[in-house]
């Protein structure tokens, strides 16, 4: 009953938020909770440290770019078209990594990521040094107008709001069961007879799709893709995002992207501090908050029901 | 018509050798840290960076030349890597090693965006030590480029030789295989790992300073190289030294002799190396001493 009211509480603030808040920087943030979901999807729960998942965000977000740019499609097939591309070159980057796990994979999927930012920067669709501009806001289902960012906010909202609906469903089923049993202890569960590997490039194509969403939705967003979302530091991004909010918790991420986004724009002016602020944030969560912001409030909130319950049934 | 083709044929393969000799360098240093520690040192790339600019500044606000840099910087960086790993490394040596990856991910941000705050990011011209050179007839070979390639190759060999054929390294070696049973034989091996990151580091600036005459000495310079040495050492294996250094001279060879033939795609053979590699021998390019999973 709470949680519906919560949920309906939620859905209130965000169908509003555009009245009181910049729409972009609202776009910008969902965006990032797509992404950090996606990302969440495979460290959280698969247990796989997708160093390079930049590539999948800033390949989405080319591809939308592309399609919008080159057809009138509508809006939301530009962005679920960056999707599909993204989750076809996860297939392929997963084919190859996802038979290493742990440093390995990470090293792995980082060094591919560069190589598809050089692929990228020679193509000549991209743009190369100076990106794609310009990328149209074409009409929703061919009919409804969305060039102005009030209006295209809700369609951001609701992709997200699909997406985040997604990710529940998969870390809720038993595939999402068998991904955490993986990530716990992979020998075992290959002898309940599972492949694990089958698994985990299922995990890591479904990441791959969703970062592509996001990428796409950026691209929209902005109306340009460039470099730097294929970029290391973009990567880097996310991986903070997620250990911030709280790693393997549903909502973690989520927060954590709000966070990050919020902090980057503040510091925006500031050169070269955003970076370093990043940095250090990152450091300090590694070191003093390994389960996140939601991940010690969660276990804040639990050891206090506890405290209340001792002290309830001992008077 | 053919002499201009050899010419450039020899001038681009002495690059390759030379950005091979930092490469091999490099992905060394990591092969040693991460042997011991199982610490993939991605603050490598920075550590480097931070060479050549304590080279930079040693030239330009204390007046030490270049040959007085070639001491002092690699102690600099290396008590710069020995805080770090008091500070940062030791709280996460027992988590999984992803955090430390990570950690040293961190630092990395934090330097680099330090760096760049004081001094820019344009590149600063440092002046080679040792100016003019000698022509080979099908070649003109800089002395400088000439130093280089001998000093890496004596720093990669005399590290070897310290390593295998040493009593220290012999304790090194074993702490890899058997901490516990190393230090119940009275060797205090937090101090070692301490030391040899330290050391380790320590390359990593002196390569930063033998690059700061070749390359301009630039924030970025960091990260652009530790870009390409993780794909070396996924195609050389972080378990063995030679595995390391030879894959870094040869991959820099072939870097060069692809610019010759087919300049678009030197800034991605590498990579695509990387990728066959991977799917020839799936079972892992990782040598056998690789002890996560």
């Amino acid at each position: 009953m709470t949680r519906t009211l919560l949920l309906l509480a939620l859905a209130v603030v965000a169908c509003a938020a555009p009245l009181f808040v910049y729409p972009v920087l609202l776009m910008t943030v969902l965006c990032f909770v797509v992404f950090a979901c996606s990302f969440n999807l495979l460290l959280g729960y698969a247990g796989l440290l997708c160093f390079g998942h930049a590539m999948f965000f800033g390949g989405g977000a080319y591809i939308t770019g592309y399609v919008l740019k080159s057809s009138s499609v509508p809006v939301e097939v530009g962005i679920l078209a960056g999707a599909a591309a993204a989750a076809a070159l996860g297939y392929v980057v997963g084919l190859v990594a996802v038979r290493r796990s742990g440093i390995q994979f990470a090293m792995i999927t980082f060094a591919i990521a560069q190589f598809v930012y050089f692929l990228l920067l020679q193509a000549s669709f991209t743009g190369g040094e100076d990106g794609m501009q310009r990328i149209p806001r074409n009409a929703l289902l061919g009919m409804i107008d969305v060039s102005k960012s009030s209006v295209f906010y809700y369609v951001i909202l609701a992709l997200t709001v699909a997406s985040i609906a997604l990710f529940y469903r998969i870390v809720h089923s038993p595939f999402g069961e068998i991904l955490r049993a993986i990530r716990d202890n992979e020998a075992r569960v290959e002898s309940l007879g599972f492949k694990p590997e089958r698994f985990k490039l299922i995990a890591f194509v479904l990441s791959a799709a969703m970062a592509g969403l996001a990428g796409g939705m950026k691209a929209t967003v902005f109306q340009f893709a460039t470099l730097t979302d294929v970029s290391w530091p973009v990567s880097g991004e996310v991986i903070l995002m997620t250990l911030l909010g709280g790693l393997g918790t549903l909502t973690g991420p989520m927060v954590g992207a709000g966070i990050v986004i919020v902090l980057n724009d503040y510091l925006a002016g500031f050169g070269e501090w955003s970076l370093i602020a990043q940095g250090a944030i990152m450091l300090l969560v590694i070191i003093f908050l390994r389960r996140g912001v939601v991940g010690e409030l969660g276990a804040y909130l639990n050891r206090h029901q506890i405290a209340r319950k001792t002290w309830i049934s001992g008077a | 018509m053919s002499n201009i083709s050899t010419q450039l044929l020899f001038g681009q393969l002495l690059i390759g050798l030379i950005n091979g000799s930092f490469y091999a360098m490099l992905s060394m240093g990591l092969a040693i840290i991460f042997g011991l520690m199982n610490v993939v040192n991605f603050a490598h790339g920075a550590q480097y960076m931070l060479g050549a600019f304590a080279a930079w500044i040693l030239l330009n606000h204390f007046g030490i030349s270049y040959w007085g840099a070639l001491l002092i910087a690699p102690v600099v960086v290396a008590l710069f890597g020995l805080v770090m790993e008091r500070l940062v490394l030791k709280p996460l040596q027992n988590l999984d090693h992803l955090y430390s990856l990570l950690a040293t991910y961190s630092v990395t941000l934090i330097v680099e965006g330090l760096v760049r705050h004081q001094y820019g990011s344009t590149g600063m011209p440092y002046e080679s030590p040792l100016p003019g050179g000698i022509n080979l007839g099908f070649m003109f070979l800089p002395w400088y480029r000439l130093l280089v390639l001998v000093f890496s190759l004596v720093t990669c060999i005399g590290t070897w030789l310290l390593i295998e054929h040493t009593k220290l390294g012999a304790y090194l070696r074993a702490a890899n295989e058997n901490p516990n049973m190393v230090e119940s034989f009275g060797i205090n091996v937090p101090r070692m790992i301490t030391l040899t990151y330290a050391f380790g580091v320590g390359l990593a600036g002196l390569s930063g300073v033998m690059a700061a005459p070749i390359y301009q000495v630039s924030p970025s310079m960091g990260s652009s190289i530790m870009i390409v040495i993780f794909a070396v050492v996924v195609i050389g294996g972080m378990g063995s030294i030679i595995g390391a250094v030879a894959t870094g001279y040869l991959l820099g060879l072939l870097e060069a002799i692809t610019k010759v033939f087919y300049p678009q795609g030197a800034s991605m053979v590498i990579f695509v190396v990387m990728i066959v590699a991977l799917i020839a021998r799936p079972n892992g390019i990782f040598s056998a001493r690789e002890k996560t999973s």
